[in-house]
């Protein structure tokens, strides 16, 4: 405490910026950390579902058991020492300016996404809608890349993936219409809150949002571009859609941005109702077997969450086959819409009814 | 110059500069970007009036949904500038004539007495736990519940109708129906005939 206000009085009235950089910083150095190794995590994964090892050669200082785990850093080395090729005919501003619109909202959304009952950047009331406007400005960087690239494989990339991004948001927003409807609140670490109760992990929402909690966590896959839902990049179709002229750092720009919004939307559903950081144990049962600590809520629960979501999604990839470009319309336009609408009117009738337990 | 006017000083001079922008910009794609800019500089500044519910829903609304369908058509058009530039002079006079009529209206009512930007003096600030968003809720659906719901509904029918009108099933696609595809036996595909083996006298 001495410390800090020692560098109170050395920054003076910059001193609010100065510490909220330095939370910022704080939040964003792990996230790009963990983007980082998600991917080794994927190649791994993928590699043990079809019987193979995966990346296993790349090693810290020759320890043979690390096997693998300095892959990623190989892998940005590599990338940053690249050549960024810029297309002849490309717009070159916007060409730049893509990937980092891509990046952009994956980052930003992070300040109100609530860490542990205390640990939160911006605490604001309307925080859930926030992170819905935020999050739905990332599909400017994917048309400007494919605009911009001045290639006809682009250009088709960018076509369908806005299409299909703007189609899911519909879906998403109208989840997490039900989400405030049931907690209350726009705030998320109130989202959190209202989630608590004496029975464990049969508070969260996912009970009552069952059918919700499916549409938001695969309209998530959807607005990721992820398979089965990746025609947005199909290989086999148009090369590598909207970043295909991509190389270098810009290419690894657009990479981390979808894993960053993987770990986002794998974030926001284990809050919004896997409970974020609150624990599945209900007090009575960690009372009994002598171990109270295990009903405390706290950020090692929000970890784990976020790993069994993050991995579903890499599971999802090793398992489906690719979706057809009209069968993704239909399902984000006549199953999940007309879905979700159905259960805010239900869920509404709900809420008028004794039968409701979730909140007091 | 404390923080509040500077930020409203810089998000304004954005704002205008993108607002130019639209207009002179050559490309259509450039002008569309310039409007996105220009919608994200007005949230700016209503954040800074303490409407964030407004805020937010600008940028949700326009710049994540209604831009992007903007940016969908415009990205797809086939520019030709001589032909765009075509007729320029001939349409200059009335052109002209509508954006000083324009300009003249905006100068009467913004700039007479009857605004009353000048006498009416600075909302005071907020207390802290005041939530924008709850007093909207609030009003919205107690004392405007009926113009709501009517407007909720117009655009339920909108986009039910939307939907519909792409639900058709196109006559001469051959959709196979991958139930009747299993339910094949093949009594019903192959009949199996004996023959005696013909003899060649």
């Amino acid at each position: 405490m001495e410390f800090m206000r020692t560098l109170q009085t050395l920054f003076g009235p910059a001193w609010p910026v100065v510490w909220t950089l330095v939370k910022i910083a704080a939040i964003v150095a792990p996230l790009l950390l963990v983007v980082a190794y998600l991917p080794l995590w994927e190649r791994k994964v993928i590699g043990w579902m079809q019987v193979r090892i995966g990346p296993n050669r790349v090693t810290f200082f020759g320890i043979p058991w690390l096997g693998g785990l300095a892959q990623p850093i190989v892998d940005a080395l590599k990338l940053l020492v690249k050549e960024i090729i810029i297309p002849g005919g490309a717009n070159k501003a916007l060409f730049l300016l893509a990937p980092v619109m891509v990046v952009m909202p994956a980052m930003a959304a992070w300040a109100v996404v609530p860490f542990s009952p205390e640990l939160v950047l911006a605490d604001v009331d309307a925080g859930l809608l926030y992170i819905m406007a935020i999050t739905s400005v990332g599909v400017y960087g994917i048309i400007i890349a494919g605009w911009a690239s001045n290639s006809k494989y682009a250009f088709l990339g960018a076509l369908r993936s806005a299409a299909q991004m703007v189609s899911y948001e519909l879906a998403m927003g109208f989840a997490l219409v039900t989400v405030l409807m049931a907690a209350q609140s726009l705030n998320v670490g109130e989202i959190v809150r209202v989630q608590q109760g004496s029975f464990g992990l049969f508070n969260w929402f996912w009970i009552p949002l069952f059918p919700i909690f499916l549409v938001y966590f695969i309209s998530g896959v959807a607005e990721t571009n992820r398979a089965p839902f990746d025609v947005a990049e199909g290989e086999s179709e148009i090369v590598a859609g909207f970043h295909v002229e991509y190389s270098g750092m810009a290419f690894a720009v657009f990479f981390l941005a979808e894993y960053a919004n993987m770990i986002l939307i794998s974030t926001l559903a284990s809050v919004m109702f896997l409970g974020g950081w609150l624990s599945p144990v209900p007090a009575a049962f960690a009372d009994a077997i002598g171990l109270p600590w295990l009903a405390d809520g706290n950020f090692g629960w929000l970890l784990v969450k976020l790993f069994v979501v993050v991995s579903s999604f890499l599971w999802f990839r090793a398992t489906f086959p690719r979706y057809r470009y009209d069968q993704i319309m239909r399902l984000g336009w006549k199953v999940f819409l007309p879905l979700t609408i159905a259960w805010i009117v239900v869920l509404g009738a709900w809420m008028q009814t004794p039968l409701w337990v979730w909140w007091k | 110059m404390s923080f509040q006017e500077f930020v409203f000083y810089f998000l304004s001079a954005v704002l205008i500069v993108s607002a130019v922008g639209i207009i002179t910009m050559r490309n259509p794609v450039h002008a569309v970007l310039c409007m996105v800019l220009c919608f994200f500089t007005t949230a700016g500044l209503w954040l800074l009036l303490e409407a964030e519910f407004l805020a937010i829903a600008l940028v949700l609304v326009y710049v994540g949904a209604v831009m992007v369908l903007f940016l969908f058509v415009v990205m797809m058009l086939d520019i030709n500038m001589a032909r765009l530039r075509e007729g320029f002079w001939s349409h200059l006079p009335l052109g002209t004539l509508v954006a000083l009529l324009l300009v003249a209206e905006m100068v009467l009512v913004l700039g007479g007495r009857y605004a009353g930007f000048y006498d009416t003096p600075a909302p005071p600030p907020l207390p802290a736990d005041y939530s924008n968003t709850k007093e909207l809720g609030r009003l919205v659906y107690t004392e405007y519940v009926y113009p709501f719901e009517i407007a909720a509904v117009i655009l339920l029918v909108a986009i039910v109708a939307a939907i519909a009108l792409t639900l058709r099933r196109r006559k001469q696609s051959k959709y196979i129906d991958p139930a009747r595809q299993i339910g094949v036996r093949r009594q019903d595909r192959v009949r199996i005939v004996q023959m005696p083996a013909e003899k060649k006298e």
